[in-house]
């Protein structure tokens, strides 16, 4: 099995989001940037199947050379090739023409993205990359499974769990549940020598397509000061609750 | 020229934001000058939407489509959307729609726009705001395409009403075996809770509770206020809690009226994920935990004894203002 993961480059979660040039870009100064947790709960379950049933597992981005290290970190935690598309991401369709590209090249039988970026949280690349490879979609992913040529997945839907059945080729839209929090790797020093001499393949960008474009940025107003309520005095709290807040 | 909006059913009835979709759809056709048009799969009766300024409703009953299956609502919409020669689509942000919000852009080559809250300006560029970095920031977003398509955060609009005729249509698209690439074995829902997306008020509880044993009393409270139960990501990560209880970052994104925490500490992760909620109530024994901070109103107080206290005076509460 052939499988192809793709990482987002993101800023950690603990990031300070701030903006500059007139609150038309992300401030990366003093960020840590990171593989995207949801394409790193993908990363992660796709290693199991390289260990279990013996799958090749390659590892794609799209963006400038600040994000090797990202890429070089999911190398050391034992892809076995990355490709970088050099272009800047900046729409999601942009990115999924250049997923799309790389993922024909290659001739994957599955590809794991996460269900979303941290950053912009578009949601939509592995949907719009399945739909123009052609290959069926899972969304929110909880679990994988492949046997031959089929996999059985469970996607969270809303209040609940649906058990989905599809063949290959397949995209998901993974999350947290693919793996657990504890099952993820770091990288270990044999892993980020290694990881050095695995190939880094750079793709020339194929299409410039955009249809969105992020433009200001603003922060949320900040919040009003907070009402302390005595634990004694619970009335006080259902008054507010119902006459202030008109929410019960 | 209309704009199209795609209301959700359940089991044959519509959903609340499906009211909150054709709201926000009827304010768009507003600013340009047409009319909202709906689409709903299986729905029965439609006559609601029209209280919410739908003027046509295109309904399709298949039996095909009994079980959600995005690429073939994708079909469903695309069709719908071609017929009616519709240039922005609007959709909610239920997880089914999410999943076919990106099929249903590619095949109408119509540039999409997630989490949006606010309506669209239209004079000269398309642009909306949505909300970016997990609720910690808003973006507005220019849109080029001919066609549009908005996904609305829930409660971000709200429910207006604008009482119009409405027209109902049959309408039957044309579905293919491909549509049905994926097969939908089981579906596992809970019926008798509230999911966290459909609710009004959610509860949630922390490591304060101490152990997946004691979550009795927060069950109850949910109960008593017909809210969902969620959870902080250490409580899932222990197993304490399923994980579709997860709220935060790496978790579901909670946007309720309002938002209980109980014995949640307030790691910026959690509070990214519930910031769009509009009232928030933290009770904790700590009076330095940073989400009192975000709170709206706080108790310092051992959730062991406020909540069972909070819960005698919500049903008195809900006895005498039945």
């Amino acid at each position: 099995m052939k499988i192809l993961v793709c990482i987002s480059h993101v800023p950690d979660t603990t990031s300070k989001i701030n903006f500059v040039e007139e609150d038309t870009k992300f401030d990366t100064n003093g960020v840590q940037f990171v593989i995207n947790p949801n394409d790193e709960f993908g990363l992660t379950r796709a290693m199991w199947f390289k260990e279990k049933q013996g799958a090749t597992v390659d590892v794609v981005t799209v963006g400038g050379k600040d994000t090797e290290p990202t890429i070089r970190k999911a190398l050391a935690i034992g892809a076995d090739t990355a490709h970088r598309v050099d272009a800047e991401p900046l729409d999601g369709f942009q990115v999924a023409k250049e997923l799309a590209n790389v993922a024909k090249e290659g001739n994957y039988d599955l590809i794991i993205a996460g269900r979303e970026s941290i950053d912009y949280n578009g949601g939509m690349v592995p949907g719009m990359l399945a739909k123009l490879i052609g290959a069926n979609f899972i969304n929110t992913c909880v679990s994988l499974e492949v046997e031959g040529d089929t996999a059985t997945a469970v996607r969270e839907i809303d209040g609940g769990k649906e058990t989905l059945k599809s063949s290959l080729p397949l995209v998901i839209g993974g999350q947290k549940g693919l793996v657990e929090e504890s099952d993820l790797k770091i990288p270990n020093m044999r892993g980020i020598m290694m990881a050095r001499k695995k190939p880094l393949n750079v793709v020339e960008p194929v299409s410039g397509e955009k249809q969105t474009q992020a433009k200001m940025f603003r922060k949320p107003d900040p919040k009003g000061e907070v009402t302390m309520i005595d634990a004694e005095n619970l009335d006080r709290l259902i008054d507010l609750l119902h006459n202030e807040a008109k929410a019960i | 020229m209309s704009v199209l909006v795609y209301t959700e059913s359940e089991n044959g009835k519509l959903k609340k934001a499906a009211f909150e979709v054709a709201s926000y759809a009827k304010g768009i056709a507003d600013l340009m000058g047409t009319s909202v048009t709906a689409v709903t799969v299986n729905a029965e009766s439609v006559d609601e939407l029209k209280t919410y300024g739908v003027e046509k409703v295109l309904k399709v009953s298949h039996d095909k489509l009994s079980k959600f299956n995005a690429d073939a609502y994708a079909e469903v919409i695309t069709q719908a959307s071609k017929k009616e020669d519709a240039k922005v689509i609007v959709i909610s942000q239920s997880a089914n729609a999410k999943y076919l919000a990106p099929l249903l852009s590619v095949n109408l080559n119509a540039g999409y726009a997630s989490n949006v809250v606010a309506l669209p300006k239209t004079d000269g560029e398309f642009t909306v705001e949505r909300t970016a970095f997990t609720n910690k920031a808003f973006n507005m977003t220019s849109i080029s395409t001919e066609v549009k398509l908005l996904g609305l955060s829930s409660n971000a609009y709200g429910l207006k009403e604008n009482e119009v005729s409405l027209s109902e249509e049959d309408f039957s698209p044309e579905l293919n075996d491909e549509n049905f690439g994926i097969i939908v074995e089981s579906v596992d829902k809970n019926k008798d809770k509230v999911s966290i997306a459909d609710a009004e008020v959610v509860v949630s509880a922390g490591r304060g509770m101490k152990g997946p044993e004691n979550w009795g009393m927060i069950e109850e409270l949910a109960d008593v206020l017909g809210a969902a139960t969620a959870c902080s990501k250490p409580v899932s990560d222990m197993g304490w809690r399923s994980h579709g209880e997860h709220v935060g970052q790496t978790g579901k994104p909670v946007a309720t009226n309002l938002y209980i925490a109980i014995g949640i500490s307030g790691a910026i992760q959690h509070l990214a994920g519930i910031s769009a909620s509009k009232n928030k109530v933290v009770i904790n024994t700590d009076p330095e935990a940073p989400f009192f901070k975000a709170a709206d109103y706080g108790i310092v107080g051992d959730a062991f004894e406020v909540v069972p206290q909070l819960i005698e005076k919500l049903k008195e509460f809900k006895a005498n203002n039945s």
